[in-house]
């Protein structure tokens, strides 16, 4: 076993990129995230990569656009607002069908908003966010060694469908310090990108581009691309059911809400209430067949995030047609969930609905 | 003194006396030991003089949020810190206060304060710097929660090769930070030992 060594998220997320091969940082500073932008401005030139902090958000993703072309494993991080600058160049990248691998360190909005973690762009992240009919695959881990493989994962995946693969955290798994383990984790599985844009000696030219004027054939485009959102779909939903089984109570939650969730999960466990928990994993494609399969016996869904109400959307989504009651703890405004906050929302879905222990 | 299966530590003072190395150090012992960690830094729109903390979690079991709202210790280095971290504690938590700056003693008698002039144990020791060592090695000696000499094995593992030369004041610093409280546990002792025979 490789050594674990203590990271923050963001440093963590920073050398699993360089371990992947990644030689390409384009980004601008923004809390809770400078410390990606920092580390790779040391570490990138000791790898001979390119680092460049770009003068605006709008640039970094174009930078990402033009190293991602002509074939080169690129990424690009930033939080709330820095991201709502990028979408235009993540619409392009959709739409030119190029990889790229874009984190998210969410804070709270709308607008400047502040600094504290938040879960407030779900929306976003799963429903596009920049015009046109596209998805990026939204990946959303829950701790720091998860983050380093969904690194990993999301250039993959990049790769593999040529698609822009946005990683989902918040300010907490951006900040906080665990053991990671980075070196020797990835199994690369570089493929060669015969579309890139390498020179056109000896073979005829490559053309990457988003304006498709004639009849019907942006029509074409487009459903070739639903296509693959539905091979994506697919091949590629993930989650993580805890005690699924015989719940009562399902609780749905991601990102570092998950483990607060799991932590009392265990408390009302011991209390003998039967209660579960639904993690998705990737927010786009949604785990919806697995959540219908872990609500199976649930008397009551109860959806805890730090937004006002996104992923309760999904989760409605996902249960239509079922006679469940969905119940939401939401906290936005950049305020952390606190434990406290989740067994209250418990509790008091334990009375509503008359659920026993066993 | 039994082995502490979660620790939620705070740990406060200004920005320069630290805090964050403590808050790493405990961390990186703690996963020495193989137990569950994680450390949260306050992050941000912090100012300069301002008060610094962060939260660290040692743990026997897999850790829910590292952020710690109701801690089972607290180090205070300074008097903005113990104002707003005080009130926030567990009851029988521990609070170790750094009275050589913090200018009352701790209010509340529902928990354990230690007492210790850390930057004067750390001035003696010739180096102001270490009074964060001090008030950990005073912490560990009342939690067993990290080995003495895993919190010295990991002051080396995470000194920078240019500040090697700072190993042996760090572990003069803990040594001294330990010795001050099991004195004063001694003192208490002997006190107890001594009224009961009728002679204090």
């Amino acid at each position: 076993m490789a050594k674990k060594s203590l990271m923050c998220g963001n440093e963590a997320l920073s050398e699993a990129a360089i371990e992947a091969g990644c030689r390409c940082y384009f980004g601008y500073p923004i809390t809770p995230q400078n410390e990606v932008t920092s580390y790779m401005s040391r570490r990138m030139p000791e790898v001979n990569g390119q680092f460049v902090q770009s003068e605006s958000e709008l640039a970094a993703i174009n930078m990402v656009f033009g190293a991602a072309v002509v074939g080169a494993r690129a990424i690009t991080s930033s939080s709330s607002p820095g991201i709502s600058l990028m979408q235009e160049g993540i619409s392009y990248l959709a739409g030119c069908e190029l990889p790229a691998v874009i984190v998210n360190i969410m804070r709270g909005g709308p607008g400047l908003g502040n600094i504290g973690p938040s879960q407030a762009d779900y929306f976003q992240a799963t429903r596009g966010g920049g015009h046109g009919d596209y998805r990026t695959i939204v990946l959303a881990p829950s701790s720091v060694q998860e983050l380093v493989d969904h690194v990993f994962l999301a250039f993959d995946l990049a790769d593999k469908y040529r698609n822009p693969v946005m990683i989902l955290g918040d300010g907490v798994l951006g900040q906080m310090v665990e053991p990671v383990e980075i070196a020797g984790r990835h199994v690369a599985r570089r493929q060669a990108k015969e579309w890139a844009l390498t020179g056109c000696r000896g073979r005829a030219p490559n053309k990457v581009r988003s304006l498709i004027l004639g009849e019907n054939e942006l029509l074409e485009h487009n459903r070739r691309l639903q296509e693959k959102y539905r091979q994506i779909e697919e091949g590629e939903m993930r989650s993580e059911a805890v005690e699924a089984g015989d719940a009562e109570l399902l609780l749905v939650a991601y990102g570092t809400p998950s483990r607060t969730c799991r932590a009392a999960l265990r408390e009302f466990r011991q209390r003998r209430y039967r209660v579960g928990l639904f993690r998705p994993v990737t927010l786009w494609p949604f785990p919806s067949a697995a959540l219908a399969s872990a609500a199976k016996d649930a008397r009551a869904v109860l959806v805890v995030e730090m937004s006002a109400g996104q992923l309760i959307e999904d989760v409605r989504l996902s249960l239509a047609g079922r006679a469940v009651p969905i119940d939401l703890l939401g906290k936005p405004g950049g305020e952390v969930l606190q434990g406290a906050e989740v067994d209250a929302a418990i509790e008091k879905a334990i009375s509503m609905h008359g659920l026993k222990r066993r | 003194m039994g082995r502490v299966q979660q620790e939620r530590l705070i740990i406060a003072g200004f920005g320069g006396q630290g805090i964050m190395f403590m808050g790493k150090l405990l961390c990186c012992a703690g996963m020495l030991e193989g137990r569950h960690v994680t450390y949260m830094p306050s992050y941000g729109a912090e100012v300069r003089g301002g008060t610094a903390y962060c939260n660290v979690i040692v743990s026997d079991e897999e850790i829910p949020s590292p952020v710690v709202a109701e801690p089972t210790a607290a180090i205070i280095m300074n008097t903005p810190s113990l104002i707003k971290f005080e009130p926030m504690l567990a009851k029988k938590g521990l609070i170790i206060i750094n009275s050589a700056l913090v200018d009352r003693p701790a209010k509340r008698r529902d928990v354990e304060p230690i007492h210790i002039p850390a930057t004067n144990i750390a001035d003696r020791l010739g180096n102001t710097r270490v009074a964060n060592m001090v008030a950990l090695g005073a912490f560990l000696a009342k939690r067993d929660v990290v080995q003495m000499q895993t919190a010295l094995a990991a002051v080396e593992e995470m000194l920078p090769p240019y500040r090697r030369h700072l190993v042996e004041i760090n572990r003069q610093a803990l040594g001294e930070g330990k010795s001050f409280v099991e004195s004063r546990s001694a003192d208490a002792i002997w006190g107890k030992i001594t009224r009961g025979f009728g002679f204090g």
